[in-house]
């Protein structure tokens, strides 16, 4: 790593949709092994979990998520949203958070992609957004502010967030996947940036990282499709949460980044089926997506939380009557922020199951 | 290490894609021996070439390129005193170049850029990439994270909207360059090996809102579309700043574009920049710029362009009031700069009648 962080302020967040995680652990292993890892079990999962030894890791399961959040509100973290229950109990200031469908990757140069560490490395580099920077990251090795970039600016802000990629199954939505069905992103691009201020963006959930200790509750498990399933195609809830992130990232001054590193996601899964059986999200987005970019949160909104419970406000007032799956997000962000308060702050140590 | 391509790397491509429809725009001081490297890309296109400095020189073209010259007799002949707004010992001057072709593409490229190599060593057919760039849409509504999903390979992901999936016409393609990268002048002192080796495969769309440092070393765009807001300013021979040439045009059709709906793609492809030029000549040069900067990047930030300007060039003279309005406190040139905005609009005007006796709006005003 580039910065001198110590292992034990970083947790790798693991939702486990499936049951066995043998393989996708083992192939981790080196760059996963010095970590404390969390690994939660979607409630809705009959199996056992199948965990490979050698890792430093505590396991949650539904009897334990029930207990420490009662058994209405852990309706909140089934399916991939079960890895929310994860950053809820974990003490550590940095996660990272990969599908348990994904594997290492290899760069064009057959050297395989240690995730972890540039995750780390974009969380503890600043973050641009407000003038772009068209060399990309300035604090990569090798790059800097171009010609014409404001002195004033170069400082940076804090980089709160870092969304990763994927090679192979790239994240499409079930449609575009359904019509290419050959189509594979096997386009490598070496580069970091900033997502601009005042700039939305589509944040996948299959392979990020954040500082949890600034973000908190930002990141928010709340837009659960009526048909939701368990593959990507059959959900929405990282878009609706990655939407309020950069919403509540852009008012607080903090920074996203998008681009390295790459994982790789196996093949898996069936577009058509998953159309034939949940096109929802796909409408839902028209809504969606109009509707944060107009969200203004006002100035005395000045902490993460005061934050996402403005935007379930406005949420529930402005969408909550156009379906009803707005109403249930809106008041799950609510749900949740309580939750943070009295779970999420708690300094005592989590216990396994 | 990176290296550029060789002459007899760069294979011409079957069917050069608008070679009526474009024109190459070259501001020179010295020569054009670049363009032998160039020959089986450019060759087939019609080149404008804005020769800077002294108009007694001869410049040589080497033979089989379509062409025409234009040194400061023939400007200051064209234009008459509206020759004023046009830049003298600056490549800035390359803007006359845009103004003159009767082109709707305009490629622009210095002297001292060369055929780049990607990583496989295939030579780049950077005008190639620029006009995949022009003729695809752009996206700055919504920032794709799989970059230009019009590329081949590519693709929207999961969660951007259809309803945005149409996008909007490319004004503008920005274009990279490996080899010595577009440092100002105190980042070349502090770096002066630094080399850019990194070939970042993407096209991007710059979102709305967000303002960039343009370069104008390897660029191009729509005239139709953005044409009159490319003017490059007041640099050079007695003017206090050079080197804000490009990023004035740069942040001007920048805010245009996002007022009229147009996009602005930045990326692929590369050049190989060849010459890094004296940082302290350019300290002199940029010295101003870095401090005025300051404030003419929360200008721009800032700027309001009212509904009722639906064509580029009322865009260009509302920013002009602006910039008089706004700027000539931060110092004189501005005053100078924005009567010099003017000039620009009154002579494109009349080189560009409008087709059809009426000016068309050129999108929709935000």
């Amino acid at each position: 790593m580039s910065v001198a962080i110590k292992d034990d302020e970083i947790d790798i967040v693991i939702g486990a949709v499936r049951s066995d995680l043998t393989s996708f652990l083992n192939e981790w292993r080196p760059m996963f092994s010095r970590f404390h890892l969390i690994i939660v079990k979607d409630p809705d999962l009959k199996e056992e979990l199948k965990i490979p030894e050698g890792f430093n890791l505590d396991v949650y399961e539904k009897p334990y998520m029930d207990r420490v959040v009662g058994s209405s509100t852990s309706v909140l973290f089934s399916g991939y949203a079960c890895r929310y229950f994860g950053y809820l109990v974990s003490r550590k200031k940095y996660i990272i958070s990969i599908d348990d469908d994904c594997l290492p990757a290899r760069d064009p140069k057959g050297f395989v992609v240690d995730a972890v560490s540039h995750h780390i490395t974009n969380l503890t580099t600043p973050a641009t957004p407000f003038f772009f920077n068209t060399l990309y990251d300035p604090f990569a090795e090798g790059s800097d502010f171009v010609r014409g970039y404001p002195f004033s600016l170069r400082s940076g802000v804090k980089c709160a967030l870092s969304c990763g990629l994927w090679l192979n199954l790239g994240d499409y939505d079930a449609p575009t996947q359904a019509l290419k069905a050959k189509q594979r992103n096997s386009r490598y691009v070496d580069a970091v940036m900033t997502v601009p201020a005042g700039s939305l963006v589509p944040i996948s959930g299959i392979n990020i990282a954040f500082d949890r200790e600034v973000l908190g509750p930002a990141l928010v498990p709340a837009l659960k499709l009526a048909g939701e399933g368990k593959f990507r195609w059959e959900t929405m809830e990282d878009i609706w949460s990655g939407l309020c992130v950069k919403v509540v990232c852009d008012h607080l001054g903090l920074g996203v980044k998008t681009g390295l590193p790459y994982v790789w996601r196996t093949d898996r899964g069936d577009p058509i089926a998953s159309l034939k059986k949940e096109w929802e999200g796909v409408k839902l987005m028209e809504e969606v997506v109009p509707f944060f970019q107009s969200v203004r949160l006002p100035r005395e909104a000045t902490t993460v939380e005061d934050c996402v419970v403005e935007v379930a406000n406005a949420a529930k007032e402005r969408l909550g009557s156009t379906d009803p799956v707005f109403a249930r997000a809106a008041k799950a962000m609510l749900d949740w922020v309580n939750l943070w308060k009295s779970v999420g702050y708690i300094s005592s140590s989590s216990s396994a199951v | 290490m990176v290296e550029p391509a060789t002459a007899s790397l760069a294979a011409a491509p079957a069917m050069p894609q608008l070679k009526d429809e474009l024109d190459i725009v070259i501001p020179t001081i010295r020569n054009l021996d670049f363009l032998e490297m160039w020959r089986p890309f450019f060759q087939p296109y019609h080149l404008i070439i804005v020769q800077d400095g002294d108009p007694s020189k001869t410049i040589k073209v080497p033979p089989g390129f379509d062409y025409e010259l234009y040194n400061r007799n023939d400007i200051n002949k064209i234009l008459g005193p509206k020759a004023s707004c046009i830049s003298f010992k600056d490549s800035a001057c390359r803007c006359f170049g845009y103004m003159v072709s009767k082109k709707k593409y305009i490629f622009t490229i210095d002297d001292d850029c060369f055929v780049a190599k990607d990583p496989s060593g295939k030579a780049v057919n950077a005008l190639e990439q620029h006009i995949k760039n022009m003729l695809s849409p752009s996206t700055p509504f919504f920032f794709n994270t799989l970059y230009d999903p019009f590329r081949e390979g590519a693709d929207f992901v999961r969660g951007y909207p259809f309803s945005l999936r149409e996008g909007v016409p490319t004004a503008v393609s920005h274009g990279l360059w490996l080899n010595i990268p577009d440092y100002d002048a105190p980042t070349q002192l502090v770096k002066p090996l630094e080399r850019n080796t990194r070939f970042v495969d993407a096209v991007l769309t710059i979102p709305k809102g967000t303002l960039f440092p343009m370069c104008g070393m390897n660029l191009a765009f729509d005239r139709d579309l953005i044409g009159p807001a490319m003017y490059f300013g007041l640099m050079g021979d007695g003017q206090p700043i050079g080197r804000y040439d490009d990023m004035w045009a740069g942040w001007c059709i920048k805010v245009i574009c996002d007022h009229l709906g147009l996009g602005v793609k930045t990326g692929l492809p590369y050049i190989y920049h060849s010459k890094a030029s004296n940082p302290f000549v350019n300290l002199r040069k940029e010295y101003k710029g870095i401090f005025w900067q300051e404030e003419i990047i929360p200008f721009f930030q800032q700027v309001l362009l009212p509904k009722d300007c639906t064509t580029v060039q009322k865009c260009y003279i509302e920013l002009a009031k602006q910039v008089k309005e706004k700027l000539s406190k931060v110092d004189p040139y501005f005053d100078k700069l924005a009567d010099a905005m003017v000039t620009w609009i009154k002579a494109w005007d009349e080189l560009n009648p409008p087709r059809g006796g009426s000016s068309m709006p050129n999108g929709k005003a935000a």
